[in-house]
């Protein structure tokens, strides 16, 4: 295929876009509010799951056990735990490590308040171990699980969270992919009518060409052409727009809630934008191509 | 060379617009297809583009078979044909030069190439000095001779012309014919389709008559030029 046709399909393409200019613009407006409704749903589903991730590496299990129970007894029940797949690290904090730590957090600067213990370890029996899961999905399961073991007093865990978060996370998925997917039929629809005009302007062209022996690819690629940079426009409007609003949201968000900057955690933009290019000029892309391609299947037969 | 083997052509409708056509056209003829309006000439005109398949029979042209023809070879035959329509197709965007060209880009020729041929076939239609104008400020006959240079310009062994002169007046139909003509000298093969019996009369030579999607005559006829 020599360049000059590819580059005589791309400005035919070109031209076909100036030519219905308006419907042109009606697709490029559906299309960048389907990838603007996307990309929202993007960065805020990415960021739930940054900070469900930032969780599971901060928020643990304690295994607390009964009393009386021998070193040798709680070490035998950790290696049994331990054993377990969903148990990403696990740590033995002794009783006496217990009551150091202790005496670090509260006793700092008036260490002689906790000489009256130094014979007499106020949390012996306090020997537990500290647990961090792959997935905080499992945390019900493996609670559960641990706390039927015999010789096991008590398990501390955090569940509120970490449910609110993954079932926010549900909901906001469940509502994008629902949104976004009609946005995108109706985006489908509006660019196929697009070309549809454009096929019903060029028909006698096309017929044309067809009958002086212009191959399939050369009577469609400038639809093709047009579907596709209808798209990459489409896209790329919402992205610049997204990059704005995300940046000075999560400025505003940083600055006004600095007190819950422990659990609102936002994933930086430069993190987030690659993938989001990708997949929005994939989706913008994929709109213009499929619907010119299908509809233009249609209409232009050899 | 055009053979055309016990061909028939019925349409869903049940409409039999051909029947039992036997033609051979030797290369380098200049051939005339005659009839009524209904008689079958354009029907015969569109399975020779391949643009219809023959209920029945076989069409085959420079060695080539139609029926068996797969799809991806349809283009590359159709580029050894040139066509010329009755009511000229041409582009109304593009003036002189860019209908011409359109023709060379559509089957991949370079800027090169295009720039070197289309000035010389423009020159053969007598059209140089208007390569600028658009079609819609040409006369019927200027614009017929737009079209044949199209047709033309990619060097086909068979040019097919539907009516070349039915929108043309006399002065403007005689002139179309005789660049036809001159085109044939040249060596291609001509094969025009019309229901004209003056044009036929004028220029004689061979004259194939369909009536009812049947041959009624195929013969050698004087032309009034030639008496001339």
């Amino acid at each position: 295929m020599r360049i000059s046709v590819l580059w005589y399909c791309f400005k035919q393409g070109i031209k076909n876009i100036f030519k219905n200019v308006w419907f042109s613009l009606a697709s490029v407006a559906t299309i960048s509010a389907s990838v603007f409704l996307f990309c929202l749903f993007f960065s805020i589903l990415t960021n739930i799951q940054f900070m469900v991730k930032n969780m599971e590496s901060t928020v643990g299990i304690t295994v607390l056990f009964d009393e009386g129970l021998s070193e040798t007894d709680i070490l035998a029940l950790g290696a049994a735990i331990g054993g377990r797949s969903e148990i990403k690290e696990m740590t033995y904090i002794s009783s006496e490590e217990a009551w150091e730590s202790f005496q670090k957090d509260y006793f700092a600067g008036h260490e002689e308040l906790a000489a009256g213990f130094a014979e007499d370890n106020p949390l012996a029996g306090s020997a537990s171990y500290e647990i961090h899961l792959h997935d905080i999905s499992a945390q019900n399961e493996v609670v559960t699980w641990m706390q039927g073991l015999d010789g096991v007093r008590q398990v501390n865990y955090s569940n509120t969270i970490v449910e609110g978060f993954a079932g926010f996370n549900r909901v906001v998925g469940l509502l994008s992919l629902v949104i976004t997917g009609v946005l995108l039929l109706v985006a489908m629809f509006l660019i196929s009518n697009t070309i549809s005009v454009a096929a019903a302007f060029r028909k006698q062209e096309s017929q044309i060409m067809r009958l002086i022996g212009a191959t399939n690819f050369m009577i469609r690629a400038p639809f093709i052409v047009e579907g596709v940079v209808i798209g990459l426009i489409g896209a790329g409007i919402p992205l610049a727009g997204i990059y704005v609003l995300y940046t000075r949201s999560v400025t505003y968000l940083t600055e006004r809630f600095s007190i819950l900057s422990g659990v609102f955690m936002f994933l930086p933009m430069e993190e987030l934008y690659p993938a989001m290019i990708c997949v929005a000029m994939g989706l913008g892309v994929g709109i213009g191509f499929f619907g010119s391609f299908f509809t233009i299947r249609k209409y232009l037969k050899v | 060379m055009i053979e055309i083997l016990d061909v028939c052509k019925t349409y869903g409708t049940g409409n039999r617009a051909l029947r039992d056509i036997n033609i051979t056209i030797e290369d380098g003829e200049f051939v005339f297809i005659m009839g009524r309006s209904g008689s079958g000439k354009t029907t015969l005109l569109r399975l020779l583009v391949k643009e219809e398949e023959p209920t029945s029979g076989e069409i085959i042209v420079n060695d080539r078979e139609l029926r068996c023809m797969p799809r991806r070879h349809i283009p590359r035959y159709r580029r050894s044909l040139g066509i010329v329509f009755q009511d000229f197709r041409l582009l109304k965007d593009r003036n002189v030069f860019e209908n011409v060209a359109f023709a060379q880009r559509v089957v991949g020729a370079s800027s090169r190439a295009i720039r070197e041929s289309v000035p010389e076939m423009l020159k053969l239609v007598g059209l140089s000095a208007k390569y600028k104008s658009l079609p819609q400020h040409l006369s019927g006959g200027e614009q017929q001779r737009v079209a044949i240079a199209r047709a033309l310009i990619n060097r086909p062994e068979v040019l097919l012309a539907d009516e070349p002169t039915g929108n043309l007046d006399y002065q403007n139909a005689v002139e179309i014919m005789d660049l036809l003509w001159d085109i044939n000298q040249m060596g291609t093969t001509v094969v025009v389709v019309t229901h004209s019996q003056e044009m036929v009369d004028l220029m004689g030579g061979r004259v194939i008559t369909l009536d009812k999607g049947q041959v009624l005559s195929d013969e050698i006829r004087d032309g009034f030029r030639d008496e001339d």
